[in-house]
């Protein structure tokens, strides 16, 4: 099968265009993927990343252009003829039924039966090689998909692709999804499927995983190639930065300023905060003008922290302070009324309206303030986040626009725009880059420094531990529910963390093991 | 009213249309034309009317009479429109105008209607309407019963309730005993009758409370995204009550209504209400899952349904073949409107592929956005006019 690989690609892409109503989505596309090899594909938020996996994948139709595949040039009408080809996607929001099982799932719509009747040992047979092929012997064939982690469901993706026979896997950003260790086991897999000639297009906004999984790389830029085939592994990450954003990014982060001294009393105060079967026993403070940053894996209890101090979840223990006076525990109204704005890690299914404008999710959070005499005045709304939308540069700058439309970055600036319109107090922010473009992330870094000089207290959650040690004054270190260390960020770097984590870890399980003993 | 424009409101990808995914109001989302669907389906309601019965089918007294129809099962869409907008549904709005106009007229209210003033059989049906909607109310916010089973159950218990209060007799009210309530209920001012003078004030009251307050704004972040809401600072339970109230509230009305128009309160009243008023939201372009709807489309859509009663009796047909009518025009409006919509679309994408023009000058309206729009009475803001 991987004979021609080096003289032919498997599939070849030249001079994809893609209109979309009021927008030119790919303007010029140009991508050579050989079988056998993990080709990345880099971008922006709009760059055109999302267009060119639905093109290929026969979701949707281009308006000029040509796809080759395997020498022969060939037209996408439909995703089962792109299936049929040997094109599988694996999307980020995962197509799989939940309450089917895992050899249901994979082979949906093509089930093993005879005379209609399902033949379920086949099946499940079947699944079980397959997850043995993945090295996931511990996906069970008739569990039900719902109760799999999200990297369990992405390996049952995987395994229907494979029943397919696929020769392109397509991996929307697969890791944004997992923490660090499914991260591995996911290139084990990949590099698996790239030993027996399978070719996987990867798409990612981590430059260092595409470092570590990619062969070549194609990067986009405003639904153009602006490079392609480039090596993955040798290219400078300054030079790919600037092939993405035609700009050099000298400093990400905003020069930090003093933290606030120590005399100033504390805006927010944690204190033995704990939620069953979550975390235990958190407590921290922060000044006005503080920022403190959560540095932990996914699964370590941070989220799931920032949630409960807002109100979103019941705490079981302790308590949650604001200026001094306690926050009813569970109750975000109360949470918001006494100044405190959460900032979500699901951006558009925690935070915001998505069919609705940019100034109705800007004004959500703080109605009273635009209503006179019991009526509400979009002029004053529209007026306010008109403000904010120039403030923050938010584009495109029309107010009346539909949030769907707005890219990741442009999305969570109207997050933040809500809770600076609220004049909010203690702002929490989960991922606040999480699917936010390199160019604008620091754009939403300068934001929060700024937001922190003008005296808010701001909490930073992040799985990228740079990202926290960039921005805040003080660290703390999450692992399992627990804190494991508080400390300046200038006394931290990322191994250290890392360390502390991994010394937490072990710690944790030497613990298990002698319970058990 | 002055340029309040609801830009946003205009454009509602449906949900699984997966196509509109830049699209921009336009045209078809104009006042006129966001609501085209119904209008055209109105108008040829009227055409067929004209044609088949002529003079009596335009005769003032005829479409007073169509009003005077609209007038109760419109008060009940109306809240409906709130429920269903803010994610729910409300399938006991018939039973409890059943219940509330039993309550109204049983002796004890009548008499004491009689001793102090007749607003009290208003008051009566009213609150009962409104007790039943928090019932419903707190059993779905707090209880997390899904919203069908727990007015389902209010359907069946209410109207059981009402039989076993009226011991399943027609309890009248006598005009001659009540002129005062019947003086509203009963009578017209200028000739048009009072009870359509009630639709039009709740339809009115209906429409600044969903488009100008807070909390119609609320109604539709919480059906929008009941999370996104909640992490906001809304609180989504008590929301979702109060929106069950409201409806409830307009059962109570229609039930006062459904007394003045018949003189008699009866357990029978308002058989199937729930359909007729979730037809008439679900054809006036609300959105079953929430977040999206207008006042404006469910008046239309209580005007189809009742004109084509109206045009059926004019021509002597049965009511059987009515229900049949009513099942196609369901379906016809629906598709009528997806359309119409989608004609919008296919235009623009044309448009757009043939100019390299600026993102923002593309006119028309996404996939489904006449089924899915808001807020009729929308003046155009100045600023918002870069669509022609």
């Amino acid at each position: 099968m991987v004979e021609d690989a080096q003289s032919q690609p498997l599939l070849s892409v030249r001079g994809l265009v893609k209109h979309y109503p009021g927008a030119k989505a790919l303007d010029g596309v140009d991508l050579d993927v050989r079988a056998g090899e993990v080709h990345c594909l880099l971008g922006q938020n709009g760059a055109g990343k999302s267009t060119l996996i639905k093109v290929l994948a026969g979701a949707h139709q281009p308006d000029a252009g040509e796809i080759t595949w395997r020498g022969r040039t060939v037209s996408l009408l439909h995703p089962q003829a792109a299936m049929a080809l040997g094109i599988a996607t694996i999307y980020q929001e995962l197509d799989l039924v939940p309450g089917l099982t895992v050899a249901d799932n994979v082979f949906l719509g093509r089930e093993h039966s005879r005379l209609g009747l399902m033949r379920p040992a086949t099946a499940n047979r079947a699944t079980a090689e397959l997850m043995a092929r993945l090295g996931h012997h511990e996906i069970r064939p008739t569990t039900e998909v719902g109760t799999l982690p999200a990297a369990g469901q992405q390996m049952v993706s995987i395994a229907r692709a494979l029943s397919q026979d696929a020769r392109l896997i397509i991996m929307d950003e697969p890791s944004a999804v997992l923490d660090n260790e499914e991260v591995d086991r996911l290139f084990h897999v990949i590099r698996d499927l790239r030993a027996d000639g399978v070719a996987v297009l990867y798409i990612s906004h981590r430059l260092e995983e595409i470092r570590e999984i990619g062969d070549r790389t194609t990067i986009l830029k405003d639904g153009r190639t602006v490079a392609t085939g480039i090596s993955a592994r040798d290219t400078p990450t300054r030079e790919v930065i600037t092939l993405m954003t035609g700009r050099d990014i000298e400093y990400v982060f905003p020069e930090r300023r003093e933290p606030p001294g120590a005399d100033v009393q504390p805006l927010l105060e944690v204190d033995g905060l704990g939620l069953d079967g979550e975390f235990t026993d958190v407590s921290f403070t922060v000044r006005p003008g503080e920022i403190v940053g959560l540095a932990g894996l996914v699964g370590s209890g941070r989220s799931e922290i920032l949630e409960t101090v807002c109100g979103a979840r019941r705490a079981t223990t302790g308590e949650v302070r604001v200026a001094g006076r306690r926050l009813r525990a569970g109750d975000v109204a109360a949470a918001v009324a006494a100044g405190v704005g959460l900032a979500p890690e699901e951006r558009k299914s925690q935070a915001l309206l998505l069919g609705e404008a940019v100034y109705r999710n800007i004004s959500l959070s703080s109605l009273a303030r635009f209503t006179r005499r019991g009526l509400l005045s979009a002029a004053a709304e529209r007026a306010v986040a008109e403000e904010q939308v120039e403030a923050l540069e938010i584009r495109p700058r029309d107010v009346a626009r539909e949030v769907r439309t707005l890219s990741g970055g442009n999305q969570q600036k109207v997050v933040l725009a809500r809770w600076l319109v609220r004049d909010c107090r203690v702002l929490l922010l989960d991922e606040p880059t999480r699917g936010v473009d390199v160019g604008a992330r620091s754009e939403i870094y300068a934001l929060i420094d700024a937001l922190a000089a003008r005296g808010v207290a701001i909490v930073v959650v992040s799985s990228e531990i740079p990202e926290v040690l960039g921005l805040a004054h003080r660290v703390l270190v999450v692992n399992e529910g627990a804190v494991v260390t508080e400390a300046p960020a200038s006394e931290l770097d990322e191994h250290h963390v890392l360390d502390l984590i991994m010394e937490s870890e072990a710690a944790r399980l030497a613990q298990e093991q002698e319970g058990a003993a | 009213m002055k340029a309040d424009t609801v830009a946003s409101r205009e454009t509602g990808p449906a949900p699984g249309t997966g196509r509109t995914k830049d699209a921009k109001p336009g045209l078809m989302s104009g006042p006129v034309g966001r609501n085209l669907g119904l209008v055209i389906a109105l108008a040829i309601l009227c055409a067929v009317g004209i044609v088949t019965a002529g003079d009596r089918f335009l005769a003032l007294d005829n479409a007073l009479t169509i009003l005077r129809l609209a007038s109760v099962i419109g008060v009940v869409s109306i809240g409906m429109t709130f429920v269903i907008i803010g994610g729910g549904i409300d399938l006991s709005v018939g039973a409890l105008v059943a219940l509330s106009s039993v309550w109204a007229t049983t002796i004890a209210t009548q008499a004491m209607a009689q001793d102090t003033h007749w607003i009290v059989i208003v008051v009566t049906a009213v609150a009962v309407g409104a007790v039943g909607g928090l019932v419903n109310g707190v059993v779905i916010a707090y209880g997390k019963v899904a919203a069908f089973i727990a007015t389902l159950a209010m359907l069946a218990s209410a109207r059981g309730l009402a039989e076993m209060i009226s011991n399943r007799r027609t309890q009248i009210l006598e005009p001659r005993e009540h002129r005062g309530f019947y003086g509203v209920f009963g009578g017209d001012v200028l000739g048009v009758p009072t009870l359509v003078i009630i639709f039009a004030l709740v339809a009115v009251l209906g429409w600044v409370v969903l488009n100008r307050t807070t909390f119609g704004r609320r109604t539709f972040a919480v059906g929008g995204n009941a999370e996104a809401a909640r992490l906001a600072g809304i609180r989504v339970q008590r929301h979702t009550v109060w929106l069950y109230v409201l409806s409830g509230v307009t059962c109570g009305i229609a039930g006062a209504m459904l007394i003045g128009r018949t003189t008699t309160g009866s357990s029978t009243h308002g058989t199937l209400y729930e359909l007729d008023a979730i037809a008439a939201v679900v054809i006036g372009g609300t959105l079953l899952v929430g977040g999206r709807g207008t006042i404006v489309g469910t008046v239309l859509g209580v005007l189809i349904f009742t004109t084509l009663g109206n045009v059926f009796t004019l021509n002597n047909l049965s009511s059987s073949a009515q229900a049949v009518a009513r099942g196609v025009i369901i379906v016809l409006a629906v598709l009528l409107q997806q359309r119409v919509a989608a004609g919008g679309f296919r235009r623009r994408r044309r448009a757009a592929a043939t100019s390299t023009g600026s993102p923002t000058t593309t006119p028309g309206a996404p996939a489904g956005e006449v089924s899915t729009n808001a807020t009729a009475p929308v003046v155009r803001d100045e600023g918002d006019d870069e669509r022609s």
